[in-house]
């Protein structure tokens, strides 16, 4: 057996001990101690990427020890890695760092506390995309509710009680949702091993819609889909910077992420039932994040509403149920991640300085921060999906993939979508230009400093990757088209089988 | 009629405790006033050596004693083990806290080990009339305590609304046992069995009287409809009684219950199972539906435990199906222990924040509590996340197993709608959190040994068995509704 995965989930742990051995005062102790720790979760998570084998479409690196018997139904610990999870493990433990690095002088009160719950929060979320197991994922999947709640609710702004309440509440109604259908399904399946039920799923095949919408529930208001997308301006304006970046960089591909791993290959006939309302779903919205958006007066409500545009395209490409699609909606949650991270991470820096994130408070300040602007007008054109970064590389994928799928059936979808990447470039532009260019219109911004060491530090590493998949993204694609080809092909033969 | 010596091995776990009470109560008169700290030691005491002897018979396969009056199987014994570490809570509640609030009178310890002698034997009854005779026995101490604060009128109001509708609920009891007796000439569990399946019985007198069992029952488990007096009971009693009876009584009330209704009504399943499954409905959904709007903790934890009857009896809906029924059993069991521990842990937090006169009982005294006291704050905080039924908690593997026993017996509707209010339930459970973490303040809890202990020791419990709940699952399977 390899443990590599089992040493990888929980290495956050080891630092998160070693964090409570500290006072609340060493605060500068506190933060080495976590950007350490979360930078050997990084290098663990490297190690195992040089592990993985990019050809193999199954899953690799398994760890399987059962762990309970309930009533003759084994609930394992069972994890894996394969394309679907390997680049969401990687972005979690690329982002962790770097967000901890950026709440250095943020975050000055109760330090330890902030601390201790990020690196709960790394486990849990390296948690579910490793588990491989029904059960494993749940708890994997409702213990991040836990660390982030905190992280929102004390740490977060002026509404954080508000915002926080309402991201625990919405999400949990979509969890206990999905637990019914955990449940159902170990009863009829009688184990909750993943691989496992998907070759037994005859067995619960007959209420596979029910089930359907029942992991759906709780995917979808993660994702969010749109119309359930409500809990997510709140909690990413309210959150601080840190919980924002992971919240939009790794927490919502955790939905997506679901519908991949259980809803495509547990119920397959379900999915080729659904995918036509799951993409016009999507579609409403790419349109509906692109022209809310388009309204926000602050910037940081603006980025969290350009997530529901963004995410649209991913569930869009993921419900077009081509190979290409498929691949290019896994690309772009990594895309978003890093885009949407570092727009988070640039919109918290301007904040610390002027502690406000209202556009009209700026204007004109590329002159003071030229650092600051022209590291802010690379992530903006990245995000709006200019030709040689990351985002064209994905949304071309999934528009081309959608455009000819042949279960969706016509290209409509696709065509409105494109609709999204017009109003991608016209709402980011616009604030960038209220922002940063024309004439300085506020006499307070004269004296902002520009990005000091640290910050350029965890600003560097994703503008580094932006332009890496912007420029080859061959080697992303391959990492994850084996795994992606091997889900198609099951696919395509229920669709056969179908009458 | 003869009477072996393990005749008076069987019932020695609630003779123990009821014998020692007699005895401490003769002590506790040469026991001065600021040393009551011994009679509290010596009721410790008693409790441990009554669960001592109650695990050692653990495997023995005693048979029925006293000509079928009580038995001592593993479901008795399961059940007998959580009473008694809950006895030992209910005394760590107790000690400190009676002391600050002037309530230290001898008669205290005493009569909680009365109450658990009834306890104990309503978990090994095995005829109507002990059924009845222990209700009576756990009953009558409790309303004595519940007015111990005397002169505060509202634990005198406790008390007498306590007697007055548990005295009630114990007629509707007495006179459903009448009226099985009347149909099938018989009070002990396995000759109504026999009864039942031998010769025809009238019907008529057997349903309605297994529902007027089934009322009386569900007054002492404080289900939906018969729950009126379970918040103003719960608030007016002194905190360290409210606390310990939340959970003995529910798991005597629901082990006399479960044992009934497995052994002598499957029959009745047709008229009774949709009669449980309204009630548990309602039960869920009024709990946890009240619960949101309360103030006072000790009202909203009440409600909680209002609510937790709900999803206790919901796995018991389909209780005719012998599979599920022993699934259901255990995963009663299971709920049960997480129930203990994490009730006994927020238990010790309200008692750490109360003041006298009952102040310091609302949600908003709880303000800053994670900052001033971590440890009580942390312990709180599990508390609420087991209620919720969060992982990593027992109260998530106890809610799983439940929620599953359900899925198993085909009461979707009802799993669906107990789903639903758990994510009500996380509402009023996360606003105690808020409070604790995310408003200023401070509560200026009290640190009191004992209290910090139990509070520490039952959240980790309720934390790390989380991990490794098969052991327990296993146990709680092992303790099966049989024939003896």
């Amino acid at each position: 057996m390899n443990f590599s995965l089992i040493l990888l989930t929980f290495s956050p742990l080891v630092g998160f001990l070693v964090l409570l051995a500290f006072r609340e005062e060493q605060k500068n102790a506190l933060r080495w101690t976590a950007l350490l720790s979360s930078l050997a979760t990084f290098a663990l998570s490297i190690w195992v990427l040089a592990q993985f084998d990019p050809a193999a479409p199954g899953l690799q690196l398994e760890v399987n020890q059962p762990w309970v018997t309930v009533a003759g139904a084994t609930i394992s610990f069972q994890m894996g890695v394969d394309g679907l999870s390997i680049l969401m493990v990687l972005l979690t433990a690329f982002l962790t760092p770097l967000a901890i690095l950026s709440s250095w002088e943020s975050v000055k009160e109760r330090v330890k506390g902030f601390m201790l719950f990020f690196l709960l929060l790394e486990t849990g979320m390296l948690g579910v995309f490793l588990a491989q197991d029904l059960v494993l994922f749940y708890i994997f999947w409702e213990f991040t509710l836990i660390p982030m709640y905190f992280l929102i609710g004390v740490w977060g702004g002026e509404r954080r009680i508000y915002a926080a309440v309402k991201f625990f509440l919405f999400t949990m109604a979509g969890s206990v949702l999905m637990l019914l259908g955990v449940l159902y399904i170990g009863l009829t399946g009688g184990t909750f091993s993943l691989p496992a039920l998907i070759s037994g799923r005859e067995a619960f095949a007959g209420a596979q819609i029910w089930l359907f919408l029942a992991f759906a529930a709780a995917f979808a208001i993660k994702v969010p889909m749109w119309p359930l997308h409500t809990w997510l301006p709140d909690a990413h304006v309210e959150a601080p910077t840190a919980g924002s970046v992971i919240l939009a960089g790794v927490l919502l591909k955790m939905g997506a992420y679901g519908f991949l791993r259980f809803n495509l290959p547990l119920f397959p006939e379900a999915t080729l039932a659904l995918a036509p309302y799951m993409a016009a779903l999507a579609v409403v919205g790419v349109v509906y994040g692109a022209i809310v958006s388009y309204r926000q007066a602050d910037v940081k409500k603006l980025v969290a509403y350009s997530s529901v545009s963004h995410l649209g395209f991913v569930m869009l490409g993921i419900f077009a149920l081509s190979v290409q699609s498929l691949s290019g909606s896994i690309l772009q949650m990594v895309n978003h991640g890093l885009s949407t991270g570092a727009l988070f991470l640039i919109v918290g820096m301007l904040y610390d300085r002027r502690h406000t994130r209202q556009m009209n408070a700026y204007g004109g300040i590329w002159k003071i921060v030229p650092v600051l602007g022209a590291l802010m007008l690379f992530v903006t054109l990245s995000s709006a999906g200019l030709p040689g970064l990351n985002g064209f590389v994905g949304e071309f994928t999934i528009l081309l993939g959608s455009f000819s799928s042949k279960t969706l059936g016509n290209p409509w979808f696709a065509g409105v979508a494109t609709l999204g990447v017009v109003l991608a470039a016209v709402y980011l532009l616009v604030m960038f230009e209220r922002v940063f260019l024309g004439p300085l219109t506020q006499e307070e911004n004269r004296s902002l400093k520009d990005l000091n060491l640290r910050e350029v530090l965890v600003l560097l590493p994703i503008l580094a990757l932006i332009l890496w998949i912007g420029l080859y993204p061959n080697y992303f694609f391959s990492l994850i088209t084996p795994s992606v080809e091997r889900l198609t092909a099951a696919l395509q033969a229920a669709s056969v089988a179908m009458p | 009629m003869s009477m072996s010596f393990t005749d008076f091995l069987t019932i020695l776990p609630p003779a123990i405790v009821a014998a020692a009470a007699v005895i401490l109560l003769t002590v506790d008169l040469f026991i001065p006033q600021n040393r009551k700290g011994i009679t509290a030691l010596l009721a410790a005491f008693i409790l441990a050596a009554a669960l001592g002897v109650n695990l050692a018979m653990m495997g023995r396969d005693l048979p029925a004693a006293f000509n079928g009056m009580a038995v001592l199987d593993g479901f008795a014994i399961f059940a007998n083990t959580i009473i008694l570490v809950s006895g030992l809570g209910g005394i760590a509640l107790a000690y400190n806290y009676l002391r600050r609030m002037n309530l230290e009178r001898g008669e205290y310890y005493p009569l909680m080990l009365f109450s658990t002698a009834g306890m104990l034997l309503l978990n090994q009854a095995y005829d109507l009339i002990i059924v009845f005779l222990a209700i009576e026995l756990l009953s009558i101490p409790l309303y004595v305590l519940a007015g111990l604060a005397r002169p505060r009128p509202d634990s005198e109001e406790s008390a007498l609304k306590y007697f007055l509708l548990g005295t009630f609920s114990s007629a509707f009891l007495l006179y459903g046992i009448a009226l099985i007796y009347g149909a099938t000439a018989h009070t002990n569990l396995a000759e109504i069995v026999a009864a039942v399946a031998g010769e025809p019985v009238n019907q008529t007198l057997f349903v309605v009287g297994a529902a007027m069992v089934l009322v009386g029952l569900g007054f002492k488990l404080s289900a939906v409809p018969f729950h009126m007096w379970a918040p103003d009971v719960y608030q007016g009693a002194p905190t360290p009684v409210t606390g310990w009876m939340a959970v003995s009584v529910k798991v005597a009330g629901l082990a006399a219950l479960l044992r009934l209704f497995v052994m002598i009504f499957p029959s009745l399943a047709a008229s009774l199972s949709p009669v449980l499954a309204v009630m548990a409905g309602l039960t869920m959904i009024f709990g946890n539906l009240l619960a949101v709007v309360q103030n006072n903790i000790k009202r909203l934890l009440a409600y909680s435990a209002i609510a937790n009857v709900g999803y206790l009896l919901m796995a018991f809906v389909p209780y005719a199906d012998a599979r599920v029924a022993s699934d259901a059993v255990a995963a009663t069991l299971f709920f049960m222990v997480g129930y203990a521990f994490t009730s006994f842990a927020a238990w010790a937090v309200v008692i750490a924040v109360e003041k006298a006169e009952g102040k310091g009982l609302n949600i908003a005294d709880f303000a800053g509590l994670g900052r001033k006291n971590p440890l009580l704050g942390a312990a709180m905080t599990i508390a609420m996340l087991s209620f919720t039924g969060v992982p990593l908690t027992l109260g998530f593997w106890g809610k799983f197993y439940i929620f599953r026993a359900a899925v198993e017996g085909g009461s979707i509707v009802l799993a669906l709608i107990g789903l639903l209010t758990s994510l009500l339930s996380a509402y009023y459970y996360l606003r105690v959190v808020v409070v604790m973490y995310m408003q200023p303040g401070d509560p200026g809890a009290e640190r009191e040994p004992w209290i910090n202990l139990l509070a520490v020791v039952s959240a980790a419990v309720t934390l790390l068995a989380a991990f490794i709940p098969g052991q327990l699952l296993d146990l709680a399977a092992k303790a099966i509704l049989k024939l003896l």
